[in-house]
């Protein structure tokens, strides 16, 4: 590992070590480039990683204060976590579930395909379909996706048992244990998946891909990493010209640091990106960074989910095994007649014990209530994920009046859902009670909006710089040497789980930083 | 000091109270127990207070054959915040007086009437989420619920059940997978 020094102008900092930063150090450095890597959070191993769930969730959560508003039920639900992600090194990849599903070719052209959609703020991607598979196909290779490049998939676990005969029985068809980077077989220096059901609380077989133990020690390996773990940005600044010099960060001492900058890629998961980018307005630029489109923090998409419960009168032990390998793909279409635009995933879902009734269940108490958790063994569940529509008002703003530690503002964030998502929703809660009952479930248990693992759309690219950040390689309009390098750039949300495409567009992005570094044009 | 009621300086010094409890024999707690008795020591609450919120969790979530042990331990938690907390402790206090001091030998009906009516407080949201959030996180829960928990100590459950559901068929090797070592590996 090396070391650069803060007045070195020559690195390229990437704020953020998740799907996005991560993979982005390791592209990057390997090309020769000199990376210093910000990161936020601790760092932990597979032998750090603990096997108490809520130990877990206070070992790798952002947990820094968050504020929320709007009609979207997470506010009544969840008051304190708006959005569930990752603050460690790797971010969100240590806790992720590993599915890569790719986007489909209509669901990047979103305007075009479903129309001027009143209430929302929809625009096509600024990129061509096959241009991205070029690039899916690569990052497939990489997290060495099943299902893909020959890799078989996982075995089917109990849960995946009910949902398959479930899904059959009502007709769907493609139905199968998923595209998972989670190794079925050993691959890239890790391990098989044991089928231990910890997913979330960090993989302690290291068999789900994770930039924490895959690209970030690939990085290091080069000899032209500097990370820096427990190093929370708090200000990208500028020159006269308008590009950007550097960034100012706390270290882990408290202490404020100043790393100047060559490029600054920033990759903090959706609701912190836009929060740094307002964080660092200045004379020149008054609200913010990169945002003379004011669409900084605007547009934001974190995908329609809930849980779907089927109790049975027999054991499932759904607790056991891969938590997410399963889904039905038969719903991932546009189909307006079912009463709404875009498509959804139905996925395979667990929850340890601790946490099924604090995050799985609807609000409740008493004996209707705990009768659920008294049928623990007899459950087999899935999950929700489609896409919800952009709409400008649904955005991340500063809180005027609530400081973090370093007293600054914390981010808001404001969500009123579109009728679409709920129309989606309602369609798919139906879908699943179809399925459970087929199976000869006794209760059918639906849960509300969970919170957002999934955050995007806060800093989109679009081929018009009014209505984005950024433009088709993550490079924002306003300052060519600053670039959104996470979900924050995707212009809508579609319906798959987003790290195989935050992954693949970072593939893309630092080709095009390479050559834009040797055409001396940043 | 002279001419003080011992009993009464015996108040003074110990205001804070017991919860204590016997495990009904043949539970899954009692065969690992050192002892079938158990006592917690509560650091701020009162006797009183300690059985009324015990009630309290136990009326949230009612598992009838769940020890008293197990929601003396969201009682533990609540008092342990309460005694770095005085406003916790202020909310608790002046949510048990609504309650009733007689609200732990009340029928269940009736707790649930009275925790209907202060639903919308802090004070009941609080306990609501403590009791989820600790009343399914101990020993005594995971026997009691049937979860195994962790596996990896164990080598996962690749070999120790994850598919050994038998009440509905087999998935087709093509939309499942082999199982590591056999087959495409």
């Amino acid at each position: 590992m090396s070391r650069i020094a803060h007045d070195d102008a020559s690195a390229v900092v990437i704020v953020g070590s998740g799907a996005g930063g991560g993979t982005l150090a390791h592209e990057l450095t390997r090309r020769g480039i000199p990376v210093v890597l910000l990161e936020a959070g601790k760092r932990q191993s597979l032998a750090t990683f603990t096997q108490v769930p809520g130990a877990a969730f206070a070992q790798l959560t952002w947990l820094d204060p968050r504020t929320q508003s709007g009609t979207w039920t997470v506010v009544e639900d969840y008051p304190t976590l708006p959005s569930w992600t990752c603050k460690t090194v790797g971010g969100t990849t240590v806790h992720w579930t590993g599915a890569t599903p790719r986007l489909r070719s209509w669901e990047i052209k979103p305007r075009t395909t479903y129309g001027d959609v009143s209430g929302t703020s929809l625009i096509d991607w600024p990129i061509a379909y096959h241009e991205l598979m070029t690039y899916y196909r690569e990052a497939e290779r990489r997290m060495v996706s099943t299902r893909r490049n020959g890799v078989p998939g996982l075995p089917a676990s109990n849960n995946f048992k009910v949902m398959y005969a479930g899904a059959k029985a009502v007709g769907y068809k493609r139905v199968h244990t998923g595209y998972m980077a989670i190794n079925s077989r050993p691959a890239d220096d890790r391990a098989f998946c044991i089928q231990q059901g910890f997913c979330v609380q960090g993989c302690k077989t290291g068999a789900k891909w994770s930039t924490l133990y895959t690209e970030i020690p690939r990085a290091e390996a080069t000899g032209h990493l500097d990370l820096r773990i427990e190093s929370m940005a708090t200000r990208i600044e500028h020159g006269s010209n308008g590009r950007v010099t550097g960034v100012v960060y706390r270290d882990r001492d408290g202490q404020e640091q100043r790393q100047r900058a060559r490029i600054v890629c920033v990759a903090c998961n959706a609701v912190e990106t836009p929060r740094l980018l307002l964080l660092s307005e200045s004379g020149k630029y008054p609200r913010g960074l990169a945002n003379a489109s004011d669409q900084v923090g605007r547009n934001y998409v974190h995908h329609v989910s809930g849980f779907i419960w089927g109790l049975f009168d027999k054991p499932v032990d759904f607790w056991r095994g891969t938590t997410l390998a399963g889904i039905v793909e038969d719903e991932i279409v546009n189909r307006p007649a079912r009463g709404f635009v875009g498509g959804y995933h139905l996925e395979l879902a667990a929850l340890d014990l601790p946490t099924f009734p604090q995050v799985g269940l609807p609000y409740g108490w008493g004996r209707s209530f705990a009768s659920i958790i008294d049928d623990y063994r007899n459950i087999a569940g899935m999950f929700i994920n489609g896409e919800d529509l952009p709409r400008a008002g649904n955005r991340i703003t500063l809180d005027p009046r609530v400081k973090d530690a370093d007293g600054l503002p914390v981010a808001h964030i404001h969500v009123d859902p579109h009728p679409n998502d709920s129309a989606m929703r309602r369609h798919a809660q139906r879908q699943g009670t179809r399925m459970y009952d087929a199976v000869g479930a006794k209760r059918v248990v639906l849960s509300r909006q969970t919170p957002a693992t999934h955050n995007m759309g806060t800093a989109r690219m679009s081929a018009n710089p009014a209505d984005g950040v950024a433009n088709a390689y993550g490079q924002t309009h306003d300052i060519p040497n600053l670039f959104i390098s996470d979900g924050s750039q995707f212009p809508s949300a579609g319906s798959a789980n987003p790290t195989l495409t935050i992954v693949a567009l970072t593939l893309r992005q630092a080709g095009y930083i390479e050559r834009q570094m040797s055409a001396g044009e940043i | 000091m002279d001419g003080e009621d011992p009993t009464a300086r015996r108040e003074f010094l110990k205001t804070t109270g017991l919860l204590t409890g016997v495990l009904a024999a043949g539970t899954p707690l009692a065969l690992i127990a050192p002892s079938r008795a158990w006592a917690l020591d509560l650091q701020v609450l009162t006797s009183t207070e300690g059985r009324t919120l015990l009630m309290v969790s136990r009326t949230i979530c009612p598992h009838d054959k769940l020890e008293d042990a197990a929601y003396a331990v969201v009682v533990r938690s609540v008092d342990e915040s309460a005694a770095h907390d005085p406003r916790m402790l202020s909310l608790l206090r002046a949510g048990l007086r609504r309650l009733g001091s007689d609200f732990a030998s009340a029928d269940e009906d009736e707790r649930v009437r009275r925790l209907r009516a202060v639903e919308r407080t802090a004070f009941f949201r609080t306990l609501r989420t403590d009791t989820l959030g600790t009343l399914y996180t101990t020993p005594m829960a995971y026997a009691y619920f049937g979860y195994q928990g962790e596996a990896f100590s164990k080598g996962g459950y690749l070999f120790r059940g994850f598919n050994d559901l038998k009440w509905l068929p087999d998935v087709p090797l093509a939309d499942s997978g082999p199982m590591p070592g056999q087959g495409g590996a």
